[in-house]
């Protein structure tokens, strides 16, 4: 029993950084139906920031969280622009193949710079553990600011899609870009906001990642960037909570999976899922109920 | 006309041919008054670490031959060569080195799987090929059990470290059973945990389980909880240094404070970075060398290590210290620069004695030494004893 609870805590916080990169897929896909596989390398550059701003300017974790997704915002701004503006009315294999591009162009330039060795994180975090029922179920301090935030985040996501003006241009343009246009929505403005948005969250849980697992390398963002993308289709692409829910599914699968035996299997097992899912409910698990996508 | 002229080409392309042959049976030879030979090692990539310091100590120690005058009095010229931490460019450079800078030996590369992947360009060109640090089993041995003629190693196998740490764990720590999490996705990895389960079950121990990863995961949590709940009384980790540390930094952290053993894949300061100095303690790893050994070419290398590189010198650099030596040994046995007689004066040396211990060369190719254990006090490697090979 304590040893499922202690499974569940650990699948709870893999989930939430699946979930957090997951937001920012579903979101760029529900607006423009183009599948960003450069998303993980924002993700990872997140976490080149964050390291930046940690080891060299001493910054505390708050500051450099916050000054991390600002610099991924723009980043996702910039890559909307120069790479994905001018191939909006091409094909969509013209889109993935471009997306593919600026994925290994993001990766590799960072090798170039910053060499490919792995690099560790400095402690910004107090390295505290909870222990519950005496000492049998251990929580790290890290565990639960991973989860909150990831929660805080989530919520103001919700707040700006369903409350805000530039939420509701975003589900407008989701549902009919045509129309929304007519309706006076500025589309590529609409377009911008949410590269902005789904790429700070991104960088949010690059930090996130540096913090907990203490090390980052220039293509970590590859694997979690499939999970993500699993994640979303699992939840249903293009449906914000579905994202959230992909995401702490298949952190929770694969704790499962590893701990009952199979930590060989366990990216075969998160793919598998994406199969299956993909033949018998190719809109995704929550695909049906909500309609409504950004 | 046309006969004569297609007889003339022939004849040429026959003995172009047969030269071409008679080249390669021989291997490469003397070649004016330099030695060149071939230092093929991981200078950037994965395993950057191993590839850098091994070629650090290859380096000092020619540099000092030369100094001293060098072979037969030429001076001996390393050609270094980068592989990136990758198989087919390994073969690539092993190719190169060997045909077209004509070198009379291959030293490297530093990992098995490289190794591996240069043992072709090595054998076809017969030029001897020696790693200082390739400890899979089957680098010297093919799988049919037939010893490669070209190629040796100066370090001890993968299966060989698996059999001493289980010794260790069974006769110094006394433990009774143990869990096994492996890197699945290495060779290394493999032969080390064969090895260990082996030993340790044939002599009265039981292992619990046999987990696996693999080589960039960072979650190894659901892992660990799961060995944590079966109460091991060790844990053996066969990997390298980035998951491990990441392994240690993670039981730790969930409470499974059982002492974790390893072999020489934790060898490097990133290990303490990435664990974290506070929790890396009741670590033990099997090492070829340890800096607290106070022998007196030990001390010798150590000093002159630092005055050359400015640092302290780790098992890769007093490894790749000992191979240049080892390579001048063999070479003055040989009498002259012949990669053919060099490779018999490998096969035969007996007792050549190096800052990593005393090397004979059995008869499949590899030597007879004994190992180093390592323990971790606080993220500092300290000497704790020498095991040698019963």
């Amino acid at each position: 029993m304590e040893q499922l609870l202690q499974q569940l805590i650990n699948g709870i916080s893999l989930g939430s950084i699946y979930a957090l990169i997951a937001l920012g897929y579903t979101m760029v896909y529900g607006i423009i139906n183009l599948i960003n596989f450069a998303h993980g390398d924002i993700y990872m550059i997140g976490a080149y920031v964050g390291f930046a701003l940690t080891t060299f300017l001493g910054l505390g974790f708050f500051p450099s969280l916050l000054i991390s997704m600002l610099v991924c915002s723009i980043l996702g701004m910039i890559i909307e622009k120069v790479a994905y503006k001018p191939i909006r009315n091409s094909t969509r294999i013209a889109a993935l193949i471009t997306a593919i591009s600026v994925s290994l162009f993001l990766e590799y330039t960072m090798v170039y710079f910053v060499k490919p060795d792995t690099r560790t994180f400095p402690e910004v975090l107090q390295n505290k553990i909870l222990t519950l029922f005496n000492g049998k179920i251990i929580i790290d301090l890290k565990n639960i600011y991973i989860i909150l935030i990831t929660v805080l985040l989530m919520a103001g996501l919700q707040y700006v899609v369903h409350k805000t003006k530039v939420g509701k241009a975003m589900r407008a343009v989701s549902l009919d870009k045509d129309a929304a246009e007519l309706m006076g929505v500025d589309v590529n403005k609409t377009i911008s906001y949410t590269f902005a948005i789904g790429s700070s969250l991104a960088g949010a849980a690059g930090v996130l990642v540096g913090v907990y697992y203490n090390t980052i390398n220039p293509l970590m963002g590859v694997v979690p960037g499939l999970k993500a993308f699993v994640a979303a289709v699992l939840g249903g692409i293009g449906i914000i909570p579905g994202a959230v829910f992909g995401g702490f599914f298949l952190g929770m699968t694969e704790t499962l999976v590893s701990a009952y035996g199979g930590s060989v299997f366990k990216d075969a097992v998160a793919f598998s899922i994406l199969i299956i899912v993909l033949l018998i409910k190719p809109n995704g698990l929550l695909g049906k109920t909500i309609k409504e996508k950004v | 006309m046309n006969k004569k002229l297609l007889g003339t080409l022939s004849l040429v392309l026959i003995l172009s041919f047969i030269s071409g042959c008679a080249a390669k049976t021989t291997g490469n030879q003397d070649n004016g008054d330099t030695i060149k030979v071939g230092v093929n090692y991981e200078l950037s990539g994965d395993v950057a670490t191993y590839g850098q310091n091994l070629s650090d100590g290859v380096l000092l120690a020619i540099e000092e031959i030369n100094k001293n005058g060098g072979v037969f009095g030429k001076q001996i010229v390393p050609i270094k060569v980068d592989n990136k931490s990758e198989d087919t460019e390994s073969a690539n450079v092993s190719t190169r080195l060997a045909t077209r800078d004509k070198v009379v030996a291959l030293l490297g590369p530093a990992t098995s799987g490289n190794t591996k992947a240069a043992i072709p360009a090595a054998t076809q060109n017969k030029i001897p090929l020696v790693s200082a640090s390739a400890t899979a089993d089957d680098v010297t041995v093919d799988s049919n059990g037939n010893v490669r003629e070209y190629i040796f190693k100066t370090c001890f196998s993968d299966s060989f470290q698996g059999v001493m740490m289980a010794e260790f764990a069974l006769n110094d720590l006394n433990f009774k059973n143990a869990a096994i999490l492996a890197d699945s996705t290495s060779d290394y990895a493999k032969g080390l945990s064969k090895a260990f389960k082996e030993t340790f079950t044939s002599q009265g121990g039981k292992i619990l389980s046999e987990e696996a990863y693999q080589a960039k995961d960072t979650d190894f949590k659901a892992v660990l909880t799961s060995l944590k709940g079966l109460n091991p009384e060790v844990l053996f980790v066969p990997g390298y240094y980035e998951e491990v540390g990441l392994i240690v930094r993670q039981a730790r952290e969930l409470g499974l404070n059982v002492p974790i053993l390893g072999a020489d894949g934790y060898e490097s300061p990133k290990l303490t970075e990435i664990a974290g100095k506070g929790v890396l303690n009741d670590v033990y790893y099997s090492s070829h060398y340890s800096p607290m050994d106070d022998a007196e070419e030990v001390v010798k290398f150590k000093k002159d290590f630092k005055a050359r590189y400015g640092k302290e010198a780790d098992a890769f650099n007093a490894l790749g210290y000992d191979l240049g030596y080892f390579f001048k040994d063999a070479l003055e046995r040989a009498g002259e620069v012949n990669s053919e007689k060099l490779k018999d004066a490998f096969a035969s040396t007996k007792d050549f004695k190096g800052v990593t211990g005393t090397v004979s060369i059995d008869e499949n190719h590899n030597p007879i030494k004994s190992v180093t254990i390592i323990e971790m006090k606080d993220g500092v490697p300290t000497f704790l004893k020498k095991l040698d090979p019963k």
